[in-house]
């Protein structure tokens, strides 16, 4: 993918210095090194960036899942090797942390008109981040399904697991459930989302201090529990990829799944348009009737290396100001939830657009909180296959959290 | 030979294993030690896309201010050996006090993550090495009895289990027992058990995995074995014959003990790469029910937003331990042997 993606940039490159139809960035020369993940909304955004490139302004761009390993080192060099980290709300922590990003105030002044405020990653009053999408997890369903066995759309979780059970009982599907229910970083991620629903909090405020260990907590476990009842005996090895092609083979009726995969479920290059065209997006569930969706909002967006020249940051802003520009989203408005200017939201955005407009809350961005994610994900699967209590599980998640958080400096 | 020939010759391989082996074990034993600097918090106002709001970060240029002054962080000493992620002292201490039966107590000891992850590794190894062992020789045995003819094809397809990719072969393997997978399809049929999941139970989990091992593994001990027959000798063997011994006896009596250090050899590198299990544990999914202690490693040092070095330098140097204490029998066994010889 790496190697593919850099080629496609280079070729954009060298057909902008061959002075085709590409817009001019105004930029005198730097050098623009972006790393990013490698979804197709964050390509739409490099090779716009790329568009810039001329004989004295060199863009490249690595676009890899293991970005999140990559980026601290990279960035700590000096200079480093990435003028640009794309980053998402987990991600920009340890880049704070280690203090490897550089305030934007001035180039927000200067080039920034394109920008909305909302779109400003604010930090202690210091402008140090650009985002321009957003993400969160939310309901997929089936209509026809669902219709045709006289179910409402569910908008908590007891509700859709009274729909899978009907449509167990009527011998509709087995299994109708499917979640990301991975251990490790998806099922940690699943507990963040239901326990965001609850309205608590996952530290005692101005605290490292863990502060799961509640009633909420405690619900929150024992609807994940019941909610495998209703999931495919092989739930513990799903992940967001593994759902896609049990949906195309109409095997589940209700899903959560991620918004930035939306498109791919109901587009017309699904492998399964039957399934496609009646697969419907709404809010994720509450936890409780009339609660705030169980979904995390994320944002995804960049921001400029400290340990670089003024010259090359100067260059990295305007071309990445080029990248999410709403050009490029009028090119690509289907492939994410965009927070760009003059966004007007597409089928695929339903979801997240929902679970917005319900109140669902941002992921936590404390320095902590990716301790936190890891022991959920290492300790909630033996609750949930039966082996030992929600009380122990509780007890193994601060244990490892505590171990952790002290190593890493944040509690004594 | 003298002193001086000896060191002429062994000097670049020593020096290279000071350099990549030497040095990397000591600067990971030595980072163990510490941990990192207690975090300077500030509450400040943070705002994002979904709205603003007073939360912790960390100071930054204070911070760099302290790694600057002590790049290795806080000196832990074997703290983070006896954490509750790691050897678990207090936690121990506590169940056997608050504990009222054997069975409780090694319950709870199970539950503790370093103990878990041990658990499997060690039954991995004990499992697996044995069984390596047996179907290679088995297969050496009748690859060697076979007619020139096959012999070339039947090797090759021996070894392709060694020749894929672990983390690939585990792949294919994690696709064909899924319940829409041909094994796991079939085996659903011929139980008549349309739930049967190996991915689901943790038992067939270890199951999946030991025989994934046992697969991965046996060509490497067949290989080795297969050289070995070539060169037992057939005077011994044909005298066996003579002396009336069947086939079954001339294996247990002649090539067996002929073939002793090989078991020697091969249950060595076995024990070495088995206790150090990891690719399987990714390739099938299967960390609900299986850890080893190097998905530990890999795990502190990838799962979190920043590395737990430290911890991973932990786990790795009780691996290194747990390894010497393994070896520690074969190890002793080849000194006296090159004791006796010699």
């Amino acid at each position: 993918m790496k190697f593919t993606f850099k080629s496609t940039v280079a070729a954009c490159a060298l057909i902008a210095s061959s002075g085709a139809s590409w817009a001019d960035c105004g930029i005198e020369s730097g050098s623009v090194r972006i790393l990013s993940n490698d979804f197709e909304a964050l390509h739409a955004v490099a090779d716009a960036a790329a568009t810039c490139a001329s004989a004295t302004v060199e863009v490249t761009a690595n676009a890899t899942e293991e970005h999140k390993n990559l980026q601290v080192p990279a960035l700590t060099s000096n200079p480093a090797t990435y003028t640009v980290a794309v980053v998402a709300s987990n991600s920009i922590l340890p880049l704070l942390n280690d203090d490897l990003i550089r305030p934007l105030d001035d180039y927000v002044a200067k080039w920034g008109g394109q920008l909305q405020e909302n779109q400003l990653i604010r930090i202690d009053g210091k402008i140090m981040a650009i985002a321009f999408m957003a993400n969160a997890q939310h309901l997929f369903y089936r209509k026809d399904i669902l219709e045709a066995n006289g179910i409402a759309v569910p908008t908590t979780y007891a509700e859709m697991m009274a729909a899978a059970q009907k449509l167990h009982d009527a011998g509709v599907m087995d299994t109708p459930i499917a979640s990301s229910y991975m251990p490790g970083w998806n099922l940690a991620a699943e507990f963040v989302n239901s326990y965001l629903s609850t309205g608590n909090e996952f530290f005692v405020p101005g605290t490292a201090e863990l502060a799961i260990n509640n009633a909420d907590g405690l619900a929150v476990l024992e609807t994940m529990k019941a909610m495998t009842g209703y999931m495919y005996s092989d739930w513990a090895t799903y992940d967001a990829n593994s759902q896609k092609p049990v949906w195309e083979a109409g095997e589940i009726a209700l899903a959560i799944n991620w918004g930035s995969r939306a498109g791919a479920f109901i587009g017309d290059e699904s492998s399964a348009p039957d399934i496609a065209a009646q697969t419907a997006l709404a809010a994720a569930p509450a936890m409780s009737e009339g609660g705030l969706p169980s979904a995390a909002l994320w944002w995804d967006g960049f921001t400029i290396a400290k340990n670089i020249s003024d010259e090359d940051a100067e260059a990295s802003f305007r071309a990445m100001m080029v990248g999410v520009s709403p050009e490029m989203m009028a090119k690509h408005a289907d492939a994410a939830v965009w927070l760009i200017k003059g966004y007007e939201p597409t089928p695929a955005a339903v979801g997240v657009i929902a679970d917005v407009d319900q109140g669902a809350r941002p992921y936590p961005m404390v320095p902590y909180m990716g301790l936190l994610h890891t022991a959920l994900g290492d300790n909630l699967i033996e609750y949930l296959q039966g082996k030992e209590s929600a009380e122990q599980a509780m007890a193994d998640i601060t244990a490892a959290y505590n171990a952790a958080a002290t190593e890493a400096g944040y509690l004594k | 030979m003298p002193h001086k020939t000896f060191l002429a010759f062994i000097w670049p391989s020593l020096l290279a294993m000071i350099l990549f082996i030497a040095i990397p074990i000591f600067s990971v034993a030595y980072q163990s030690l510490f941990i990192q600097h207690e975090q300077v918090l500030v509450t400040t106002e943070t705002c994002s896309p979904f709205g603003c709001k007073k939360q912790v970060t960390v100071d930054a240029a204070e911070m760099r201010r302290l790694r600057e002054e002590q790049p290795m962080g806080r000196y832990n000493g074997l703290g983070t050996y006896t954490n509750s992620s790691h050897l678990a002292f207090d936690d121990i201490n506590e169940i056997f006090r608050t504990s009222q039966n054997f069975g409780e107590i090694r319950d709870k000891i199970m539950n503790l993550p370093f103990y878990k992850a041990l658990i499997f590794t060690l039954s991995y190894t004990f499992i697996v090495t044995p069984l390596v062992i047996v179907f290679g020789f088995i297969v050496a045995v009748v690859v060697n009895s076979l007619p020139s003819l096959f012999k070339g094809p039947v090797i090759f397809f021996s070894l392709l289990p060694m020749i894929v990719t672990p983390l690939v072969g585990a792949l294919v393997l994690y696709w064909m027992i899924d319940s829409r997978g041909i094994i796991g399809a079939a085996l659903q049929a011929l139980f008549g058990d349309p739930n049967l999941s190996l991915k689901a139970s943790p038992t067939l989990t270890w199951v999946t995995l030991f025989a994934y091992g046992v697969w991965h593994s046996s060509p490497f001990a067949f290989v080795v074995f297969y050289a070995g027959l070539q060169t037992v000798p057939a005077d011994t063997l044909e005298s066996a014959m003579v002396d009336g011994a069947n086939r079954w006896e001339r294996i247990r009596f002649v090539t067996l003990p002929y073939l002793m250090p090989l078991v020697t050899f091969i249950a060595l590198m076995q024990l070495m790469d088995n206790f150090r299990v990891f690719e399987p544990i990714i390739g099938f999914s299967a960390a609900a029910s299986a850890t080893s202690l190097s998905y530990l490693i890999y795990s502190d040092l990838r799962a979190s937003d920043s590395p737990l070095f430290g911890s991973a330098a932990a786990t790795s140097l009780l691996t290194i331990i747990g390894v010497i204490i393994l070896l520690m029998p074969v190890l002793r066994r080849n000194w006296r042997e090159f004791n006796r010889k010699s």
